[in-house]
Parts: structure tokens; sequence; C-alpha cells
């Protein structure tokens, strides 16, 4: 398989073993970024595996080779192929090949047999890069979505020179409260905020490890000269944490934000009336 | 060992800290401290820890023993200035810091000493 | 299967040694990507831990480590000392902070600083603490 003319054979063969595959994905991949990407693929392949190592992909010979697999999985994985889909890159390839030796060594029964052997485990281990490189790259993405979801869900509003506002809504966990934590702060800093309003009407569940998330939240935030003031707990909450024996006495509890509100207001001097 | 300064402006005193003070320099400015609190008769302290980037339970000795001592010679102490990893990490380390009243800056700190100030005039002068 | 990669051991025999293993940490804390609050934490734990070890140790020696067990990457913390050692661990880990006196030993804080923390120490014979820290 070392001339020119058995790679462009090959080629031909295997991009309509693509083309003809039912995990072939139009929707997702043009048929001439396909053509482009197994064009380049089988290139680096025969030249790492014409140097004779055709057992261990680990070697330098076929660094080039696992790079350019992984840029593909990773790329196909991205786009929204399925773990399958991106893997058939590889094992049409293999099937090809194999196609291709028959062809080749059809009258010697025992080379067809060593060689079909030694291709397959070859591609066998490529394949199952793709399949790594395929999970490596969902993780990322899902890490990714997680991490700006996080980032979207408890917005530090400014409704009044010197009150900010933080709504929390669902589960409170440690790496949450570091994430509010950090922006009330910060927020505090820009604004000079004198007021942290924090409202936790949204918060599914309010046990004696929130509530020690938001007792901390508190206390940093009058580290920094401003006060907190908690609204929003039901009243079971409210009877359920006395009772589970937490401290809430570092905070200013009021029921409603608009209550939070006026004590923001009078805290910092002012007084709601009406016109 | 190094000499903190001490600021004065109107009846405040304003001490920054711009690094981790050691034993000696701690001693060193709480003796400069009384003595100017008893020389200028100055009736709040701001300790300003902006460029603190840690405040151990060591600093937090050193604070509240200035507010305690500051507070015998009937002067307010004030602590401006605490950065946000800072203010995190101490409540973590659980340093309660009673006792020492917090402000965001020195601007915040000046306001809150007068009021103070104004308040134990008030007391006072109710008590007459 | 960890594996250690560069390892630095400072002594801790004056208040000078204190700052400058606080320096060491902060730096290297820095390098290897802590965010700004974690390399807060990591120097305050340190802070306590070698005072600990040179008020009430009588001098003692820090091992930094970088370690990577391969999905995490992290700050190993070893300071022991030959000192007296803590009669009642549980005590000492308990937070000491009274409105009079001391502000306690800084040990329960450096816990709650620290992700993983072990100590260990025998009355007469000294006291090691070993500590972890975690990139996220």
């Amino acid at each position: 398989m070392n001339s020119g003319l058995k790679e462009k054979e090959l080629l031909e063969i295997w991009v309509k073993a693509q083309i003809a595959s039912e995990t072939l994905r139009e929707d997702l991949m043009s048929m001439e970024d396909l053509r482009n990407e197994s064009i380049l693929f089988l290139r680096e392949f025969i030249k790492a595996s014409s140097k004779g190592n055709l057992t261990d992909i680990g070697t330098a010979d076929y660094k080039p080779v696992v790079t350019l697999l992984r840029k593909i999985s990773g790329n196909r994985a991205q786009a929204g192929f399925t773990p399958s889909e991106t893997a058939t890159f590889v094992f049409s390839l293999k099937d090809s090949i194999l196609g291709f030796l028959q062809a080749e060594y059809k009258s010697s029964p025992e080379i067809l047999s060593t060689e079909t052997i030694r291709i397959s485990k070859l591609l066998d281990k490529l394949g199952l890069v793709t399949f790594e490189e395929y999970a490596r790259t969902r993780d990322e993405l899902v890490k990714d979505q997680q991490d700006s979801i996080l980032e979207m869900s408890s917005p530090i509003i400014l409704i009044w020179e010197k009150i900010i506002a933080v709504p929390i809504i669902g589960i409170l966990d440690s790496k949450r409260t570091q994430l509010i934590m950090e922006n009330c702060l910060q927020k505090i800093i820009q604004t000079g905020a004198k007021v942290c309003i924090i409202d936790v009407t949204g918060v599914a569940v309010l046990d004696t490890l929130v509530s020690t998330h938001i007792i901390k939240t508190a206390n940093a935030i009058r580290l920094l000269g401003a006060e907190a003031v908690l609204t929003g707990i039901r009243p079971e909450v409210a009877q359920t944490v006395v009772h589970l024996g937490v401290d809430l006495s570092s905070l200013i509890p009021r029921a409603t934000m608009a209550d939070g509100l006026e004590y923001a207001f009078r805290k910092i001097g002012f007084q709601v009336n009406k016109r | 060992m190094q000499k903190i300064p001490i600021l004065k402006i109107g009846k405040n005193l304003i001490v920054s800290l711009q690094f981790d003070v050691d034993d000696k320099t701690a001693l060193q400015l709480q003796s400069d401290l009384l003595q100017t609190i008893s020389k200028t008769g100055a009736t709040g302290v701001i300790i300003e820890l902006s460029a603190l980037d840690m405040v151990d339970s060591f600093m937090g000795r050193i604070i509240s023993d200035i507010s305690k001592m500051s507070a015998s010679m009937n002067a307010n102490t004030v602590v401006a200035g605490i950065q946000p990893s800072v203010a995190i990490t101490l409540v973590e380390l659980g340093l309660k810091l009673e006792q020492v009243h917090t402000v965001l800056n020195i601007e915040d700190g000046i306001e809150l000493l007068t009021k103070l100030d104004r308040q134990i005039e008030n007391d006072d002068s109710e008590n007459q | 299967m960890m594996i250690l990669k560069t390892s630095n051991i400072i002594s801790i025999r004056e208040e000078t040694d204190l700052i400058s293993t606080r320096h060491y940490v902060r730096n290297l804390s820095i390098q290897m990507g802590f965010s700004l609050v974690d390399q807060t934490r990591l120097i305050t734990a340190v802070s306590e831990l070698t005072r600990n070890a040179l008020v009430y140790g009588g001098g003692g020696i820090m091992t930094v480590v970088m370690v990577d067990t391969g999905p995490r990457h992290g700050i190993k913390l070893i300071i022991a000392d030959k000192g007296p050692g803590i009669v009642d661990i549980d005590l000492a880990l308990q937070d000491g902070y009274s409105t009079g006196h001391g502000l306690g030993n800084g040990l329960g804080g450096s816990k709650r600083l620290l992700d993983e923390f072990e100590i260990s120490s025998e009355p007469g014979k000294g006291t090691t603490v070993t500590a972890y820290k975690w990139l996220p």
C-alpha cells in the first residue's frame, strides 16, 4: 500500500463507504468536508504505517495521526455527532482496508490472515481514540454549560443607590455560595452599597447547611461595612430553621422583599412617602 | 522593625497597614497610638487594611487589642478596606473581630466615627 | 497513584521565616492557577500553621509539594515541629475565640480553609500537620 495510486483508490473506496453508511450525517457535515478530512487522515495514516510499526500508536510516528484524529473527533462531538457516528470514521476505513487486503492477498490465505489481524488491531486502537476524545470533549462542553448557568443564575441587582439585591433561586450549594459571596462583595466595593438584600423565596430547601452558607455570606458582607437583610423566609421554614438550632441573628430577617426594601431605605437615610 | 505612620484628620487617627506587622512592630504601633490619642485627644481610630492580602488570627488579635486599648482611652476604632478574598477567608477562619466596626473605606470610617462621637456627646449631654 | 512533582523544604526558625513561607506559597499557588480566594485561604492557613510551629512548637519544618494525581492537581503541605505536642487534639481544633485573651491557635480555622487535613501529635514528641488544597 505504498504507491500513490493505491492511496487514491483506497480513499475512493473509503469515502464511498462513509457516504453509504447509515451513520452519515449530511445535516452536520458537508460531503466536501468529509472528503477533505478523509484525505488528510489517510495521508497521515499511510505515512505513519509505512514506517513499519503497526502495533503501537503511542510512538512519535503516530503522533500526527492521533493528534489529527483527536481534532476530528473533538469537532464531531461539538457538532452533535453521536459517539458511533464519530467512530464510523475509523471503522469504515478499517472495512475498506480489509477489503483491499482481501483482493491483494487472495492467493495467500496465511498472509491475509496475519495482515488482517494486524490492521484490525491497529485501527481498533485508533477507533478507541475517537471514543476517548469524544467523551472528553462532551464532558468539557457540559462543564462549560454548567459554569454559564451558575454565572447567570444569581445576578446581583443594584436596585437603588447603595442597595443591592440577590434573588437566589433553586439549590444553594457551597460552590454557588462561593460565587454569590464573591459577586456580592465585588458589587459592594463597586457601588459602595450599604445594604444587601438576600431573597430566598426561590430557594428550594432551607436547611442547616444552606443557612450556614447564607450566614457565611452575611458575615463577609458585614466585614465590608454593609448589612445583610434576609427576605422571603416562609413561616414554616423559619420554624424549622429555629428548631434546627440555626442562629440567624447576624442577618436582619424580613418577611418580604418589600419589608426588606423599607428597612434598607431607612438604613441609608430615606423615607418612602406617598405623593 | 518598621514604624507605621499615624495620620491625624480632625479628631481621628488613621493607621494604614501596608504589610504584615510582626510582634515588635505591633507593640510599637499600639504604644504609639495610645500616646498619640493621649496627646491629641483623638476620639477615633481607623485601621486601614486594603493593602493586606491576608488577615490571620495574629493580625486579628492586634486589631482587637488596638480596639480595646483605644476604647480605654475613649476612642472608637473602625476597620476599613478589608478585601473580598480576605473577608471570605476571615469568615471561614472563624475570626469574629467582635466590637470592631467595619467599613468599606476611610471616608465611610470618618462618617461612622463622627456619628459615634455625636452619639456619645448626646448621651453625655442627656446625662447632665 | 500520586505523582509528586516539585517539592520544597522550608525551615521555620524565626518570625521572618513566617513571611517568606507565605510568599513562597503565594507564588506557587499563583503559578498553579488557584483563584485569588483560594490563594488567600492557602496563605492564611500557612500563616496559622507555621506560627503555631514557631510559637508552640519551638520551630519546625514545612514541606511544600506540588501534587498531581491525574485528574486532580493541588498543593500538599506538611508542617512538622518537635515541640511539646498537643495533649487534646479535639479540643485544640475547637475555635478558641473568646472575648478575652487569646484568639485560639488557628488550628480549627486552618482545617476549614484547606481541603484535606490531618494532624498527628504526641505529647513530648511534637506535632505534624499534613494538608492538601486542590484545584477545582
